[in-house]
């Protein structure tokens, strides 16, 4: 090779290199902007929330202002709701999802199914907490637990329909054809391989979902309202976190701001405790 | 097209199927124009030819793998057990538990070493624990990976090497004790070693069943098989024996191939 030739090749290389650090240093950037934030609210979260955490905090109900309480009526409220709209909402969302991974990829049932999930996957969640008002408060004349439910669960479906979707599609079509192969139905090859194949995507996307209604508000608002006492109750009004920090947070009293962190503390724990969980479960476990 | 009708030279074996004036479709596009071959039984049958050829989309028609996809067609007939495959009423996974096929990559399942092989077997069979202990075993001694799985029966099928999950996938595809068995392309990804045991198992597998195999590797078609089919733009060119295929081809296109001046 000619020394021009050597000279251009190492030229060639240097740029190659000093673009390389460049993008390196700009990525590094943006993750420590990221995590800057991140671990501010974190530290902010846990110094303000364990101050407010009391053995109280867990056992007894949301107080007046002002006096001695807890969240006890919040924590089952939000337990509650969120337990049941991911049991509505899951095995809805799952099964969508398999409908449009494996089903009908392009026929126009699918399209319009997946143009209207993307419209509600991206609806602000206070438009699902006014139509559920509409059509379930106002007719039963009353706030109650299940509209809370439903709420949520509206806004668990798309979510979980669309990770589930996508994740199935990630499945390489050899795997489909090498069950099909050994004469497998097309129920069983759905149910043992491909969801099989694709399960830590989809426990993912239901745990997301759970994130995401776990600290919705806006839903509750107009469906499960609050309510000072305990109760179990579905049909009556339902204290929950979200809804009480909202509260408590932009009230003058001091006892009530401090309750207001210690819900915001549990909800994240919660939230990264589902998240670990989640990690943990669907860690390569064949 | 009269130039272009392939030579051919009927084995004196029992035919397994028969594929009469088969045309295949890619929605427009005619991939293969009207085939006409006799695949005989407990034979090894290659098909070679350049990619593109229509090899592995006439191994796809044995088993009716394209009608997973609504765009893709097939015309004529394809006889298997007296009955045309193409038309036939019964139910597809039937047809697949007779005519089996191995794909070009491996394709673990996502479980146990012991479930991918046992997972097709309970498609068609009520085996009790150590009857389906002793099919496993079986199947995997006869793809030559027993010695190497025995003691990790319960680990994922993925945690093997290449090698090891495409052996995997052979030993599923015998389990279940097909008649045919349809092989694309199964050594493509495979190093020299875990090759020759493939090879060793087609030669040892024809015994037993009737077996296609479709390769690029002419030395393989020429070590294993006992028919070979050349096949070029859809078209199959020639099939006879496999010496005579490759010492005294009939046809100039076939004999450029062989002896690498073209493809």
């Amino acid at each position: 090779m000619s020394a021009a030739a050597t000279d251009a090749r190492e030229a060639k290389y240097a740029r190659r290199k000093f673009v390389n650090r460049v993008a390196i240093a700009l990525a590094m950037a943006a993750m420590a902007f990221g995590l800057f934030w991140l671990f501010w609210i974190l530290f902010e979260t846990v110094r303000l929330g364990v101050e407010g955490l009391t053995l109280d905090t867990l056992t007894q109900m949301t107080p007046p202002p002002n006096d001695p309480g807890g969240l006890a009526n919040a924590i089952y409220g939000s337990f509650l709701m969120v337990m049941l709209a991911t049991f509505v909402g899951t095995p809805i969302g799952i099964m969508a999802g398999i409908y449009l991974a494996e089903f009908d990829t392009k026929g126009w049932l699918a399209v319009v199914t997946r143009f209207v999930n993307d419209i509600l996957l991206s609806a602000p969640s206070i438009v699902i907490g006014l139509f559920v008002y509409a059509v379930v408060v106002s007719r039963f004349k009353s706030f109650s637990g299940w509209a809370g439910v439903i709420a949520l669960a509206l806004i668990v479906i798309p979510v979980v329909i669309r990770t589930t979707e996508n994740m199935l599609q990630l499945v390489p079509a050899g795997l489909r054809e090498a069950a099909y192969a050994l004469g497998a139905p097309k129920w069983k090859v759905i149910l043992s391989i491909t969801l099989k194949a694709a399960r830590a995507g989809v426990v993912t996307g239901v745990m997301l979902a759970v994130a995401r209604v776990a600290g919705e508000t806006a839903p509750l608002l107009f469906t499960a309202l609050n309510n000072q006492f305990w109760t179990s109750s579905l049909t009556e009004p339902m204290a929950s976190l979200p809804v009480t920090i909202f509260k408590f947070a932009m009230s003058p009293y001091e006892n009530w701001q401090k309750l207001a962190w210690a819900g915001v503390f549990l909800i994240t724990m919660a939230v990264l405790g589902l998240n670990i969980l989640a990690r943990i479960l669907t860690r390569n476990k064949i | 097209m009269e130039t272009m009708t392939a030579l051919r030279e009927k084995p004196a074996e029992k035919s397994k199927i028969s594929v009469k004036n088969l045309d295949f479709y890619y929605g427009k596009f005619h991939a293969l124009k009207g085939i006409n071959l006799e695949i005989p039984e407990r034979k090894v049958t290659a098909f070679i030819g350049p990619s593109g050829c229509g090899k592995s989309t006439l191994l796809r028609i044995f088993n009716r793998m394209y009608e997973l996809y609504p765009e893709q067609r097939a015309e004529g007939e394809v006889f298997f057990e007296g009955e045309n495959l193409l038309t036939s009423k019964k139910d597809v996974a039937l047809i697949r538990s007779k005519v089996g096929m191995v794909f070009q990559k491996p394709t673990p399942f996502p479980m146990s070493i012991y479930d991918n092989i046992a997972f097709g077997v309970k498609l068609f069979e009520s085996l009790s624990r150590a009857d389906m202990d002793e099919r496993v075993e079986w199947a995997l001694r006869k793809a030559a990976l027993w010695t190497e799985v025995k003691d990790k029966l319960s680990q994922s099928g993925s945690s093997l090497s290449g090698g090891q999950q495409q052996r995997l996938c052979i030993a599923r595809g015998i389990a279940i004790k097909p008649e045919v068995l349809l092989l694309d392309e199964p050594c493509s990804a495979l190093d020299p070693i875990s090759t020759a045991k493939i090879e060793e198992l087609i030669t040892e597998l024809k015994n037993d069943y009737t077996v296609v195999i479709v390769t690029h590797n002419m030395q393989q078609a020429a070590r294993c098989s006992d028919y070979t089919a050349y096949m070029y733009l859809g078209d199959l060119v020639e099939f006879g024996v496999t010496e005579d295929i490759f010492f005294k081809p009939k046809r100039k296109e076939t004999e450029d191939y062989i002896t690498g001046r073209f493809g």
